[in-house]
């Protein structure tokens, strides 16, 4: 278990070292950083003194050891258009974009995880049909497009919700709903094979030749065993939701990291942009190295394994 | 649905070598019997068509502004005019137009995509597959870490840096796309080199080079063009977002990303703008994904029974 921590542990921060290269290289390929990050209009003398100020006129190998050893404290240093440490900003928008994804994920399973069982249990049946198409929808229907329909007509015409901001209670509903769209067709997708298969498993022949009743065996040999994969849909879409959430905070400025991230690209604020895909690589990496933790504590397969 | 296919389960491609014509055939009473698929190759035709023949179905040039016929409501509403079937924008060009022309965009950067991130991936899941050991531990890890990164995060990240260009977008998606079908394809080539015919092959003395293009290739293209139907849905979707958040094609070329930020705007005054763009990314979504699902069943004899 602790040789399997530890390698993971390894991994993890081999790829947390390649995502701040990566990061740090995709500023500079197109070869001139500083005229980059400053307008067009900007003149020669000026972007000579930005160059100065960020230190752009060192050797790269300098710059990456310089860029390394704040990185590791959390310095990304200032944000052009706030002129405040871009790291703090970034984590002040935290807990929004963490709030609209847990939400939003918590519907995914819910409505999802339900439906692809009955779709499972009983495959040509009509709730399978619900739980195929509802997962055809989610993976087609762009849901960005969809939450400005929704706000027309929910917000707009009918004005059962806000149509932008994080305020009163029920703020969260729409965005949270569009963002977890596609998560809610995937998991009803897995769930409903991921049952279907274990559906004829021999240990559930022999359950039911016990005489136990089909709740107790839908609940404590089916769903218990399907939740594996499905756990592991989770951890991956969590992430997903993160990255995705630029859209769907965009659309309802609701001010998470996706609207930061989206402005700072718009102010050209590299400083910003490079903190906010660092911090929420960290937070996705350090999500999924928890994932497998948990894992190999639930199925010691994995852990003996390595 | 499953009386009619139960008789005779003419279930595999391989059990008797046919001619090219008689597997095409029956692919096709495959595709007849599946409404789902059968729907998603005609709406999967359907965009091909207006892709390609976009001078000649579009009513209108796509980037001909006529002022006084701006913000035009679609025909069937008040104020609209059959002239301009779904309305016109903020600029009084045709949407219907711009929307057929929107086409070509998705298309592009969807089948590029694929193909660039298809090839490398292939190389990748190959070399991997076929060498193991060290080689793949090290390629199959970083695959998998490179995986776990919030994608959409990344690619706006880049898009941002690099700038609009159709040929930018392509070459994000190409590389950033490619460790999926290196993972697959590792996967398979594992599979089907332990498997019982490519052993029976090496032992008859087939060389390297047949056990390669005569056995694993031809094995390995089922589940790759499944996944390429997907991977390309998945790219023109993506390439919508990112034009809706003004990182795609330049704003003057006319996509269906680029038209869904334009039309936010007027969300609420005229909201047909962008109403119709999203329906034409839904469409060719819907279309993809259900051949893509019919593919895999298909590709695959060991699912075709499973389905039912």
């Amino acid at each position: 278990m602790l040789r399997y921590f530890l390698i993971r542990l390894g991994q993890s921060l081999a790829l947390m070292f390649g995502v701040l290269l990566l990061v740090f290289m995709m500023l500079r390929v197109t070869g001139d950083p500083a005229a980059l990050m400053l307008p067009r209009e900007a003149s020669a003398a000026e972007i000579e003194a930005f160059r100065e100020r960020m230190g752009f006129n060192r050797p790269i190998i300098v710059q990456f050891a310089d860029f390394l050893s704040k990185a590791v404290v959390g310095d990304f240093g200032e944000s052009l258009h706030f002129r405040t440490p871009a790291m703090t900003l970034v984590t002040q928008r935290l807990p929004a974009t963490v709030e609209l994804a847990a939400t939003g994920l918590l519907f995914a399973v819910l409505i999802g995880v339900p439906i692809g069982m009955m779709g499972g249990l009983k495959p040509g049946s009509a709730a399978d049909s619900l739980a195929r198409l509802l997962a055809l929808m989610g993976q087609s229907i762009p849901n960005f497009w969809l939450a400005m329909l929704m706000i027309l007509f929910f917000g707009v015409q009918l004005r059962w919700f806000p149509t932008f901001g994080r305020g009163a209670w029920n703020s969260v509903v729409m965005p949270a709903f569009v963002l977890g769209l596609p998560v809610m067709g995937q998991i009803v997708r897995l769930t409903r094979s991921t049952v279907l298969e274990i559906r004829s498993e021999d240990f559930v022949r022999t359950a039911y030749s016990k005489g136990l009743e089909p709740p107790v065996i839908y609940l404590k040999h089916i769903l218990r065993n399907a939740s594996i994969p499905i756990i592991s849909v989770i951890g991956v879409q969590f992430g997903y939701m993160l990255g995705g959430s630029i859209y769907i905070e965009t659309i309802f400025a609701w001010p998470g990291m996706g609207q930061l991230l989206q402005l700072a690209i718009g102010w050209r604020d590299f400083p910003l942009v490079q903190a906010i895909a660092i911090f929420t690589s960290t937070v996705v990496i350090a999500l999924n190295l928890l994932t497998d933790l948990v894992y190999a504590i639930i199925d010691p397969r994995i852990r003996y394994g390595f | 649905m499953a009386s009619e296919t139960s008789p005779r389960p003419a279930d595999s491609l391989l059990d008797i070598q046919r001619t090219w014509w008689d597997r095409l055939a029956f692919i096709g009473r495959l595709l007849w019997r599946d409404k789902g698929g059968m729907l998603g190759l005609f709406l999967f035709l359907l965009v091909v068509f207006s892709a390609v023949f976009a001078p000649w179905i579009a009513p209108h040039d796509p980037l001909e502004q006529v002022m006084e016929d701006s913000k035009m409501p679609p025909a069937w509403s008040v104020g609209g005019s059959w002239e301009h079937l779904l309305g016109t924008d903020t600029l009084g060009r045709d949407i219907f137009s711009r929307i057929i022309y929107g086409s070509r965009v998705s298309l592009t950067v969807g089948f590029f995509g694929v193909l660039i991130a298809g090839t490398l991936g292939m190389i990748i899941g190959a070399i991997a597959g076929y060498l193991g050991g060290r080689v793949d531990s090290v390629i199959t890890n970083t695959v998998n870490l490179v995986l776990s990164l919030p994608y959409l995060l990344f690619v706006v990240f880049i898009a941002a840096i690099f700038g609009r260009s159709l040929l930018n977008v392509i070459l994000i998606f190409g590389i950033t796309d490619a460790p999926i079908f290196a993972r697959v394809t590792r996967g398979e080539v594992l599979k089907i080199r332990e498997s019982g015919y490519v052993e029976s092959a090496r032992c008859a003395g087939a060389s390297w080079a047949r056990i390669v293009f005569d056995h694993i290739m031809p094995n390995l293209i089922g589940p790759l063009i499944t996944l390429a139907t997907f991977e390309m849905s998945a790219m023109i979707f993506y390439e919508a977002g990112l034009g809706f958040l003004g990182l795609s094609v330049p704003p003057s070329v006319p996509s269906w990303g680029n038209m869904l930020a334009a039309g936010r705007q007027y969300l609420t005054s005229y909201p047909w703008i962008a109403t119709f763009p999203g329906v034409a990314i839904m469409i060719t979504s819907l279309g993809m994904n259900l051949l893509g699902d019919w593919l895999r069943d298909v590709l695959d004899p060991r699912l075709r029974r499973a389905r039912k």
